[in-house]
């Protein structure tokens, strides 16, 4: 099985207002196709870490390595093109530009990357749309959808490139029960046929438990 | 190219979400080019217009023969005293004629000079004109008519009659407008001319001329070479004055030196005469461009405080571009695309309403006494003038949009994305 993602004793501070060690010797990895969740307390450093795993955040010692590739000390550009082709990345709150549709936000990614023509990617973007049942609501303005729904086109959006990880801070913390239960339903389909690997936080203990492995922390610490 | 037709539309997007401030911005940039525009064409217009009244019509080389006193003392030519230093009191001119000498050879000399374009003769008399029991004072110039209006727009000054009038008529006189005022004298009147010597010569009036300069249309007035001999009873040599014109005015200054120091005569230069002339073009020019700057600047700092707003208000986008892929390279290109956007929009705006405030000025009726032939307000069209607009908005709203644009560069996504 090949590693998806490496991480390497990871420590992070924050210094303002005072030195706060917030992650400490994160070290983990996960390999292709497996669904890992991360649980812990609130404030124990969940998102912090995602946002160093997504490469967002460029300020934490040690390495961390993405499919194979080691991503600490690149340019800004070069981690842009990574997080764009590797990394689907689903927010805790929804996210989405609301001037555009629901399609073009969807779509925006992909253009970015630039290996399929607009009509591929406008069909791509609608079968994303239809797995996560909104594909009806494609062609309206994303600043006109629920939050429910905003939260299932951002994670339309994560697949768009067919990434080799899907990151998730709580993407199903704003969803009915249903609709959650569908999203895990997704998760696992496409961890299990396309071989997809998720990473994923959640403090829904039943939707942890359904994962291949919960990765459990504690004020900064993996346990 | 694939990622430069993302940006713009997604640049064009935040353009059209945000109208009024866009509008806003670009009508800024509109303001100050369309006043370029006008600006400038408008000076320019004032400029040739000057031009036109006085380097079209003065001379660029005014040749005659000036009474001054000998530059070299007779003591000067003694040997012995040349060491030492000698004063010499009450210094007077010695009394040479206003006559060039010798005239005639040196107006053909001077046409058959390759940058020559025209050398012509003139006689100026002083006199009086007696019309019933009044006396004025009169300067009264023999010319050449047709040369005259040939070479130095002569015709431009006339208001009744014409060049060729008085060249067929070897008793005729045009007279300056404010002598005919003055005199009630109308075309086919007679006027006398009192020389310095008290003798009348009767002449016949076939027009009027207007100079524009009151002191000279109450005394000038313009006759035939041969009457203005006849006026001073001098022969066909006797010419004061020859003027002369160059194909390159740039020449003026060499070839007056020239004929001044060749011939012995005094050679004045259009350039030594009219100084200030060119000044006033320069500092038209500089008011121009001043004003025209200023706007821009003030359009620049709205469209900079715009795009600022803008940024702060799309803190959000900026994360989500930067999260899902888009560099900061990238999102610095969106910022810098909608402010040249908006240059472009506002700048061909401006050009637009520039040029058709211009049409507008060129067709307002502007008639003054001083320039008889101008009948609206002068107007220049001149390409260049656009391009230059259209570079001034292209820049300015570039820079403008560029520090905005560099703050949203480097806009750290996390901090957005944990601030919610
Ligand atoms: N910018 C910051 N400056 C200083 N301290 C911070 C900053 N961001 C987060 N922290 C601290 O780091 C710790 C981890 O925060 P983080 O957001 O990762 O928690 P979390 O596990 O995601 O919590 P939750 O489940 O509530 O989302 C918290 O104690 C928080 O106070
Ligand atoms: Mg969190």
């Amino acid at each position: 099985m090949s590693t998806i993602l490496e991480a390497k004793n990871i420590n992070k501070y924050f210094r303002d207002p005072v030195l706060f060690h917030a992650l400490k010797n994160i070290s983990f990895d996960i390999t292709k196709g497996e669904f890992v969740s991360i649980m812990g307390k609130s404030g124990c450093g969940k998102s912090t870490l995602l946002y160093i795993l997504s490469t967002m955040d460029t300020d934490y010692d040690g390495e961390l390595y993405i499919d194979g590739e080691l991503t600490s000390g690149k340019t800004n550009d070069e981690l842009a093109f990574i997080r764009n082709k590797h990394i689907g990345f689903v927010f805790q709150f929804h996210y989405l530009l609301p001037e555009f549709t629901v399609l073009e936000n969807v779509m925006l990614p992909a253009k970015k990357l630039g290996e399929k023509s607009i009509e591929e990617i406008e069909y791509d973007a609608i079968e994303k749309l239809k797995l996560l049942h909104i594909d009806d609501q494609a062609l309206k303005l994303a600043s006109r959808i629920s939050g429910g729904q905003k939260q299932r086109v951002s994670i339309a959006r994560a697949l768009i490139n067919s990434p080799s990880i899907i990151m998730g801070d709580e993407p199903t913390g704003n969803l009915d029960s249903k609709n959650a239960e569908n999203v895990f339903n997704i998760f696992q389909e496409l961890s299990h046929q396309q071989n997809l690997s998720l990473l994923i936080v959640t403090h829904d203990e039943e939707f942890a438990n359904k994962t291949d492995r919960i990765i459990t922390m504690e004020d900064g610490h993996i346990i | 190219m694939n990622s430069f037709r993302i940006i713009l539309g997604i640049s064009k997007i935040h353009l059209i979400s945000r109208i009024k401030q866009t509008s806003i911005a670009a009508l800024g940039v509109t303001f100050g080019i369309s006043a370029f525009i006008i600006l400038m064409g408008f000076m320019n217009g004032l400029n040739g217009l000057l031009d036109g009244l006085i380097l079209n019509r003065t001379p660029h080389i005014h040749v005659y023969n000036d009474i001054k006193p000998s530059e070299n003392q007779p003591i000067a030519y003694f040997k012995d005293v040349s060491e030492t230093f000698n004063v010499v009191h009450s210094v007077k001119p010695k009394q040479t004629q206003k006559k060039i000498h010798n005239a005639q050879p040196l107006i053909n000399y001077l046409n058959q000079t390759p940058k020559v374009k025209g050398a012509i003769p003139q006689v100026s008399a002083q006199g009086f004109y007696i019309s019933g029991n009044q006396q004025l004072n009169g300067m009264i110039t023999g010319i050449n008519a047709l040369a005259e209006a040939n070479l130095f727009n002569f015709d431009n000054y006339i208001t009744e009659g014409s060049v060729i009038d008085l060249n067929n008529n070897i008793n005729g006189i045009l007279l300056g407008i404010g002598v005919a005022k003055k005199m009630s004298l109308r075309i086919g009147d007679r006027v006398q001319i009192a020389n310095i010597k008290g003798e009348i010569i009767p002449l016949k009036i076939v027009g009027f001329f207007q100079s524009g300069l009151a002191e000279i249309d109450n005394t000038q007035s313009y006759v035939n070479v041969k009457t203005a001999q006849r006026i001073l009873a001098e022969s066909e040599s006797y010419i004061t004055d020859i003027n002369v014109k160059l194909h390159n005015i740039e020449d003026a200054v060499a070839m007056s030196k020239f004929i001044a120091n060749e011939f012995g005569l005094t050679a004045i230069d259009i350039k030594t005469a009219n100084a200030q002339f060119e000044t006033g073009t320069s500092v038209r020019n500089l008011i121009s461009y001043a004003v025209s700057i200023t706007l821009l600047l003030v359009a620049g700092f709205g469209i900079y405080n715009i795009l600022n707003m803008m940024i702060y208000e799309k803190m959000n986008d900026i994360a989500i571009l930067k999260a899902t892929g888009f560099s900061g390279n990238d999102v610095k290109r969106i910022f810098i695309s909608q402010a040249v956007i908006i240059g472009i929009v506002g700048g061909v705006l401006g050009l637009i309403i520039g040029y058709l405030v211009s049409r507008l000025i060129d067709n307002i009726p502007f008639e003054t006494e001083a320039i008889p032939n101008i009948t609206t307000y002068p107007v220049v069209y001149n390409y260049i003038h656009y391009i230059i607009a259209m570079l001034f908005a292209m820049i300015s709203t570039f820079i403008a949009g560029y520090l905005p644009a560099q703050k949203a560069k480097n806009i750290d996504p996390v901090e957005i994305i944990r601030g919610q």
